[in-house]
């Protein structure tokens, strides 16, 4: 299958001398080295990866790992230091402001972990938002909105305030929000991740449900194992802002490539693993 | 040899302020009619031709959409009331009108400054110290250029109470501005905003309260400033007390002190109250 969103080589280097810090790297430093020496951040470093067309692309880490980062690389929330983004074989880093804005309107749609919605606006405005961002009409987008919120199990609550929601409703608010804009790529980042388990569970079973009858390209950020594995049809592992392991979960499972994924890997499998394992800075 | 090195600003500012009137003398009279003709005086008139009970249930009105309560719109009313008790309503309209024509005008000049201070590093650095100057400058010490160049009247003082009165409308905008919480915006952004999008969609919405918070400051310092304005030909309540003290008149002055007192908190109650962020919770019922 052809590759949706492909990363070729992407660096991100938080600090005023970015070339620095990727010449460290180059030359073998890991990111607290790069850090005591320069004083910059290291997000990610060359990472490059290949999402297919259709199904949920799961990337995992540890908080720090830089799988926040990384997909925000892909609507271009966040500029890398070096490397490319490329979303239908079109680098979108070349992308004009103008054009750029159109693939966040039509093409690319994201769910945040702490979801992000208008605190001023109804639950009905806040999943038509995107849609008339866009320009279209209120009528149209309202209507749209209706849908998805019926899809997602909130009709009734248009005019609630997400103030006054709970937190599992406002998720679904988010995640509707994103399904409103009918673009082919959604970009999730820990959507479930603020919730408890039961409800995170919920959600998944609904994302799954959902994901069946629609079919788009999902990259859907955890830093849950169970979650990666329940969801996900590929897995992509960050360590300290490096790609580690990637491929089918069976595949990773079944031949972890260092002590680290195992250890992740074997949560999965049953086993009993302390619940912290690295630390990385937040 | 005297231990200060001696410098004269005196001479530089006055050459500075005389070329100042005898080259846009003219132009800035124009901007004195405009202000004058086109805002000043049409709203005095409105204010003083209406009824006076016509005003009043403005107030009520206003003090009600504002809190919601009229615990607290009806003392209003009562206090705007008395304050025609006194007879001096028509000069609570000379003093409304020109409180109303600064605040418009800060507004105007402030909101802008406040976006761009609070979207640009740089412009904050150079827009806010100038803005503290602006507050702490003894107002007399402008007053008297400002006469100069527009001449007595109110316009001056109007001019000179948005100078003194701008700058919490100003940081409040800013402040507001920046506090709008970052996941939002990016959400927001996440969509495709547009900058104006953004800043008309999200970020003055969730901005609001702290915008209305300055408005509200702006208009207390503005009617702190009516009495200094009146020195300067200012009509209105300002005038009222300025007599007072001028004819050791304290029965006088402090009864104009009073009105002037009752009009700010009729003024503060209501704008506080639009500033305060309410969503109604609708449907409560159908979810229990």
């Amino acid at each position: 299958m052809s590759a949706r969103i492909e990363l070729r080589h992407v660096s991100k280097v938080y600090g005023d001398d970015p070339h620095r810090a990727l010449t460290l790297l180059a030359q073998g430093a890991d990111k607290h080295q790069v850090l005591a020496d320069t004083g910059s951040h290291v997000g990610l470093y060359d990472v490059s990866l290949s999402i297919p067309a259709g199904g949920i692309y799961a990337i995992m880490g540890l908080s720090g790992s830089g799988k926040s980062t990384l997909v925000r690389h892909i609507n271009r929330l966040i500029d890398p230091s070096a490397g490319q983004v490329l979303v239908d074989g079109e680098d979108v880093l070349g992308f004009s402001a103008a054009r750029l804005r159109d693939l966040r309107r039509r093409r690319i749609s994201m769910v945040f972990q702490h979801f992000g919605l208008l605190p001023h606006r109804t639950v009905l405005e806040n999943v038509a938002f995107g849609r008339r961002v866009r320009g279209e009409s209120r009528r149209n987008a309202q209507a749209a909105a209706q849908g998805w919120l019926a899809r997602v199990g909130l009709s009734g609550h248009e005019r609630d305030y997400p103030d006054h929601l709970s937190g599992g409703m406002r998720q679904r608010v988010g995640l509707a929000r994103a399904l409103a804009s009918d673009t082919d790529i959604l970009l999730m980042d820990e959507p479930f991740s603020a919730l408890d388990p039961l409800l995170r569970d919920d959600l998944q079973s609904q994302l799954l449900t959902l994901q069946a009858e629609l079919g788009k390209t999902i990259v859907f950020i955890t830093h849950d194992v169970e979650e990666a594995f329940r969801l996900g049809q590929r897995i992509a592992l960050l360590r300290d802002g490096r790609l580690v392991q990637e491929g089918e979960p069976a595949a990773v499972r079944a031949a972890p490539v260092d002590d680290y994924v195992a250890r992740f890997v074997a949560r999965v499998s049953g086993a009993d693993v302390p619940r912290s394992t690295g630390s990385a800075p937040g | 040899m005297d231990f200060f090195v001696p410098l004269d600003l005196r001479e530089p500012i006055n050459q500075a302020v005389d070329s100042l009137v005898v080259r846009y003398g003219d132009r800035l009279h124009v901007l004195n009619d405009l202000i004058l003709q086109g805002l000043l005086l049409p709203l005095e008139r409105a204010l003083r031709g209406a009824p006076p009970w016509v005003i009043l249930l403005v107030v009520a009105l206003l003090a009600w959409r504002a809190t919601r309560r009229w615990q607290v719109a009806l003392p209003l009313t009562v206090a705007c009331y008395l304050i025609g008790c006194f007879g001096l309503w028509d000069a609570l309209m000379q003093t409304l009108a020109l409180v109303l024509v600064a605040t418009v005008l800060a507004v105007v000049a402030g909101l802008p400054l406040g976006i761009v201070a609070a979207h640009s590093r740089r412009l904050r650095a150079v827009v806010l110290p100038v803005l503290d100057v602006m507050q702490t400058l003894p107002t007399f010490v402008y007053l008297i250029p400002a006469v100069m160049l527009f001449g007595l009247g109110k316009v001056p003082a109007i001019l000179a109470t948005v100078v003194y009165a701008i700058c919490p409308l100003v940081r409040l905008t800013d402040l507001g501005l920046r506090q709008v919480d970052p996941d939002v915006q990016e959400a927001a952004h996440s969509f495709g905003t547009t900058r104006w999008q953004m800043l008309l969609g999200v970020q003055l919405p969730l901005a609001w309260p702290s915008i209305l918070a300055g408005v509200n400051q702006t208009v207390m310092m503005a009617l702190s400033m009516v009495v200094v304005a009146s020195m300067i030909g200012a009509r209105g309540l300002g005038e009222e007390v300025l007599a007072g003290i001028q004819t050791l008149d304290v029965g006088r002055g402090l009864q104009a002190g009073l009105a002037i007192v009752l009009l700010a908190v009729a003024i503060d109650r209501i704008t506080q109250g639009f500033g305060r962020v309410r969503r109604p919770i609708r449907d409560e019922e159908r979810r229990s």
